[in-house]
């Protein structure tokens, strides 16, 4: 492993956000847009029912979660797309770098594409809607490294279909975390599922991070089981990505997908 | 001479499909090889297996005496690349490219590099434009000084001056005959102007349905079809049905 290589491609990305305002509002924008949005609804559940009558701020605790796996996993495919898009993937192919410094940059640069949507946002909640994430503690951190797993396998996954299929899998990009959704029982209790939906769920890691979540908030307890089951099912899930886009990769190298990419 | 490229019956099928059906040829230090073939004769694909994105169905391929196969970073290393059918990021500026793929080939003194081939390459007033907002010659320029960002030994240009007036193709070409002879790097070069292949390359490769169907220097090929130009021996060798095969 390079940090300099490392380090040169986060560069690539890094100087791109800086050149370009609009790419930073869009950064913030989304994440701004989602938290209010679902600040005002959750306003109007905590007044209504009996379920969040005592935890204002589950279902925006939960939006902002869900927001930041969501930039996480779309902000790693925008990196790969970008560099099809830009018509640079060949010279990046052929660079020295092995598979894990590419993975490395990506990520951390994922990353921090995504504080840069998610810090502004956490700091309007308090302000507008007088909630603070924070409220979950410690636990909070686990669960937005839960999360943020998560995000860059679902990342790595579609990248590895991209390196398989070429640019023609760029519409499952934007569709992944729109298919998890339903069973990630984001703003709702696994419960609510039909039962085969359930027993889909499980397989998930989400179920697990969202279950703590308003666990804590509503029920001010602690399962740690649900923290466990949850890294559990990261490693295997993010273990299997990185296996894939090994694979992916040499099959590309087969197919030729590397040198035609952009076509 | 030492070979810095060496190629030995190497293969490629896509399925059923053959594209290139077990080529062998060398290049040695301070050569430049040209690479000449109809669309679709497995040019690309050669270069391709070359930089290691496609992987050989069968054959060896050593560069600088390294095998690709077991060594693909190391050789990645001295090696670059250039074609018109890739291009740099284009909302970075041009020394924000040039210092990112200096970052990715581990470059020693990034600035006096970036310096020397600004100068060389006549770009040093682009650095701090947008790559997007070239113009083609100006772009070619610069995609030439990020292959050249790592002094490569080897260097593999498909079309170096497609699309580019006469006069920044010039430029280009008598570039490139200066660094090869100042450097002593090794040149495989594919190209449909046979006019730059006569004027830059000692001996050319004539490619074909994925086999090398004629090679030798520009000159002798001339002579040796009984042709005016290399033009009209590859236009003799293009529409010819199997005659070397």
């Amino acid at each position: 492993m390079s940090l300099t290589r490392i380090y040169g491609l986060f560069l690539r990305h890094f100087y791109l956000i800086t050149r370009s305002f609009p790419r930073v509002l869009d950064l913030v924008y989304w994440p701004t847009i989602q938290i209010t949005l679902w600040g005002f609804i959750s306003n109007f559940f905590a007044t209504h029912t009996t379920y969040y009558n005592n935890a204002v701020g589950v279902i925006l605790t939960c939006a902002i979660l869900y927001d930041f796996l969501f930039r996480t996993s779309i902000g790693f495919n925008m990196l790969f797309l970008e560099e099809i898009w830009s018509r640079n993937f060949t010279n990046l192919f052929i660079a020295p770098m092995k598979i894990g410094e590419i993975l490395t940059s990506l990520v951390i640069t994922a990353l921090i594409r995504s504080l840069i949507g998610l810090v502004p946002a956490i700091l309007l909640t308090s302000p507008l809607f007088g909630i603070s994430i924070l409220d979950l503690g410690i636990f909070l951190f686990l669960l937005f490294l839960s999360l943020y797993i998560f995000g860059i396998t679902l990342g790595i996954l579609v990248s590895s279909g991209l390196l398989r299929f070429g640019p023609s899998f760029e519409n499952i990009a934007w569709s992944t975390m729109f298919l998890l959704a339903p069973f990630g029982c984001i703003y709702y209790p696994i419960e609510t599922l039909p039962e085969i939906f359930q027993k889909i769920a499980y397989f998930l890691p989400l179920v697990y991070i969202f279950e703590e979540a308003r666990n804590i908030l509503i029920n001010q307890t602690v399962d740690i089981k649900n923290v466990y089951y949850a890294f559990m099912w990261n490693v295997f899930y993010f273990s299997l990505s990185i296996v894939l886009f090994y694979y992916s990769f040499n099959a590309a190298k087969n197919k030729g997908t590397l040198i035609n990419m952009g076509e | 001479m030492k070979n810095l490229i060496e190629v030995k019956n190497i293969k490629k099928n896509y399925g059923k499909k053959e594209a290139v059906k077990g080529i062998s040829f060398n290049v040695e230090e301070d050569e430049i090889l040209g690479l000449l073939g109809p669309n679709g004769s497995g040019k690309t694909t050669t270069i391709g297996m070359l930089l290691g994105l496609l992987k050989p169905t069968s054959g060896q391929i050593f560069i600088n005496n390294l095998k690709l196969e077991e060594n693909r970073i190391k050789i990645l290393e001295i090696i670059n690349f250039i074609s018109p059918y890739i291009e740099l990021p284009k909302k970075l500026t041009v020394k924000q490219n040039l210092y990112v793929y200096s970052k990715l080939y581990k470059v020693q003194n990034i600035k006096e590099r970036i310096e020397y081939l600004s100068e060389k390459l006549r770009i040093g007033e682009l650095l701090e434009s947008i790559t997007g907002e070239l113009s083609s010659g100006q772009k070619n320029r610069v995609s030439l000084a990020k292959a050249l960002i790592n002094e490569p030994k080897v260097l593999l240009l498909d079309e170096p001056t497609a699309s580019l007036d006469p006069e920044v193709g010039d430029f280009v070409r008598s570039f490139l005959e200066d660094y090869k002879r100042e450097k002593k790097i090794s040149i495989l070069l594919a190209s449909h102007n046979m006019n730059e292949v006569t004027r830059l390359c000692k001996s050319v490769l004539m490619m074909k349905n994925g086999e090398i169907i004629d090679q030798g220097k520009p000159d002798n090929l001339i002579a040796k079809h009984g042709r005016a130009n290399l033009e009209e021996v590859f236009l003799k060798l293009s529409r010819s049905k199997s005659e070397f095969n």
